[in-house]
């Protein structure tokens, strides 16, 4: 009796060590991950920063001559700044109503079957290495863009905003299709029973409901978009003008980074240069975040109120 | 439930201990030096075929010996050599004087080895009616002066201009000599390259761009011409005679666009690089410039 009692004893107290060694370890986890995203700020910054001592702020902003092995250098990133801007746009555009609609059709009409076998195969894709999107972008959508829309070349923003929107699809399609299912039954049997159909069911009821997994979802994909580097260095065209219209050739900051820091010094001006566009696609992703964050919140309080 | 806490502490020590591994293996690897048996090039990406060839030939011939090459560009190349990350770094442009600084500044000392010679072919697609241009032409086409080929006898039709990015020794060779037109009497180095050329990642896009797109123009190096392109001939002026890039118009220095092909090291190679570059340069290695399809060294 009195042995039995002890082992017991034993084992909850080394029950309760090895609970506390996990807490231990989340906690240290989850440090790490804050001291990580803090130490690419401190670099980011410590890099960056010095830029702007060589090209104020505002002439690095809205320059738009991008010269960095010229003597001297010139640095302005107006055309990468547009390009990211008018490539990301485009590819949401694209990828919303597709990913949203697919998955409304996956959570709420499809038989389960048909979900069950489609999802994972959807998020199988996200998978796919973007350097392989990239060669399907260059191989099978430039020209088919080019003899399309009848360009010059078939490199140009909309085939990189096309190749990013199949990329962040899944993400998309995944992620709300999670939200809508987990909307309540008895918020569709309420409606259902007011006498809607199924397409007004879907419309009114499931999407509202699933608003702030969806606006998650769609930040998700449009984080990805932003960030997405070797698809857009492929297949972007890599101009230097200021693009006026998608199907022009350009180039996005993170290609611009890519096909520069290869040849950068460390230390030396272009590195920093890089360096400042990489501070300054970090504060938009920033932005992007924090929007989505105030979004959600005033959601949560219509649904609350 | 005892098994598993244990498996859960396991992890994170197995981590730790690979990452310790793995971080010990790298302080080695540079920290070695000249004894080691094994040699990294990194730059050029237009003599990469060519540092490849010879790695493989001389690993073959010494089993020990490892040569890892990769090819990001010339630019990158030098940075590597500046930055200690390198024991050899292959450029298709010679080491600027400002590099040269840097290098110094960090205790490294930039000695040059010319391996070759290559000709910076300019290319079309084979429907292209033009076969000759000047490098004024050249020069306008690539500041987007020209931007339609029947200013230079060519269809009506929008020329699409194709060059390296900024990681390529390609790109400077070509902007100091052809788009500045460096040794010609219209010499201007306040010319750039125009901003609706579109700067590709790699020479074989360029090459493979050409080949299907019937208004494109493009400059690789003479080992990336493929028989889906066509050359066009060169003239210093209207009035010059117009010549091909080929191994005997480049080693007789009558064509305009060629260049050495070099290798830097961190002072006067030795040991097992000084035995790599002497492979390089032997007679046997040479014949292995010409295979690859760039111009051997004149003997």
């Amino acid at each position: 009796m009195v042995a039995a009692s002890d082992t017991e004893e034993s084992l909850k107290r080394r029950l309760r060590l090895g609970e506390r060694f996990i807490e231990g370890w989340i906690f240290l986890a989850g440090l790490l991950a804050i001291v990580v995203l803090l130490g690419i700020v401190a670099i980011l910054l410590k890099e960056g920063l010095p830029a702007f001592g060589y090209t104020p702020p505002w002439e690095f902003l809205f320059g738009t001559k991008w010269y960095p092995v010229s003597e001297p250098p010139t640095f302005g990133i107006l055309p990468f700044f547009v390009s990211t801007l008018m490539i990301t746009l485009l590819a949401t555009a694209v990828a919303v109503p597709i990913g949203v609609g697919c998955a409304a059709y996956l959570a709420e009409v499809a038989p389960s079957k048909v979900r069950e076998t489609v999802k994972p195969i959807i998020e199988l894709l996200a998978g796919i290495p973007s350097v392989m999107m990239g060669f399907i972008g260059l191989m099978l959508l430039s020209p088919l863009v080019q003899s399309i829309f009848h360009l010059n070349t078939g490199f140009c923003g909309l085939t990189a905003s096309i190749m990013l929107s199949l990329m962040s699809l899944p993400i998309i399609v995944s992620v709300s299709e999670d939200a809508l299912h987990a909307v309540p039954n008895e918020f569709k049997e309420a409606a259902y029973a007011l006498g809607a159909t199924q397409w007004e069911t879907i419309r009114h009821v499931c999407i509202p409901a699933a608003l702030s997994g969806i606006t998650a979802a769609i930040m998700l994909g449009l984080g990805r978009a932003i960030g997405e580097t070797m698809t857009v260095l492929m297949v972007a065209g890599g101009a230097l003008a200021v693009p006026v219209s998608p199907v022009e050739p350009m180039t996005p900051m993170t290609a611009a980074i890519a096909s520069g820091i290869g040849n950068a010094v460390r230390g030396g001006l272009q590195y920093q240069a890089l360096f400042a566009i990489g501070l300054i696609l970090f504060i938009m992703t920033l932005a992007v975040n924090l929007v989505a964050e105030r979004v959600l919140e005033r959601q949560k309080r219509k649904f609350a109120g | 439930m005892h098994i598993s806490i244990k498996k859960w502490f396991m992890l994170p020590v197995v981590v730790m201990l690979v990452t310790a591994l793995v971080l010990a293996g790298c302080s080695a690897e540079t920290g070695s030096g000249g004894l080691s048996d094994s040699i990294k090039i990194i730059g050029s990406n237009t003599v990469t075929p060519l540092s490849s060839v010879w790695a493989e030939d001389f690993m073959k011939a010494n089993p020990k010996v490892s040569i890892a090459v990769s090819g990001p560009g010339s630019g990158a190349g030098i940075a590597a050599l500046i930055d200690g990350m390198t024991d050899i770094c292959q450029s298709s442009r010679t080491i600027k004087q400002s590099e040269i600084d840097q290098a110094k500044a960090k205790g490294v000392n930039p000695y040059e080895i010319q391996v070759a010679s290559d000709g910076l072919s300019v290319v079309l697609h084979p429907s292209n009616p033009v076969s000759e241009l000047t490098i004024a032409q050249l020069s306008a086409i690539y500041t987007n002066q020209i931007t339609n080929w029947k200013e230079v006898g060519g269809n009506d039709a929008p020329i699409v201009v194709l060059s390296r990015d900024t990681n390529s020794g390609t790109h400077v060779f070509f902007k100091e000599h052809v788009v500045q037109m460096a040794g010609l009497p219209t010499q201007n180095t306040k010319l750039e390259y125009g901003s609706n050329v579109l700067f590709l990642p790699s020479t074989e896009q360029g090459v493979s761009e050409v080949a299907r797109n019937s208004n494109a123009i493009f400059y690789p190096g003479l080992g990336y011409v493929t028989s889906q392109v066509k050359l066009v001939k060169i003239k210093k002026t209207a009035s010059d005679p117009s010549i091909l890039s080929s191994e005997k118009t480049v080693l007789d220095g009558t064509y305009l666009i060629a260049r050495p092909l070099l290798f830097y090291t961190n002072g006067v190679p030795t040991g097992i690089i000084k035995a790599f570059i002497d492979y390089c340069l032997s007679p046997e290695g040479q014949n292995k410039v010409t295979e690859v399809g760039y111009v051997p060294l004149a003997k």
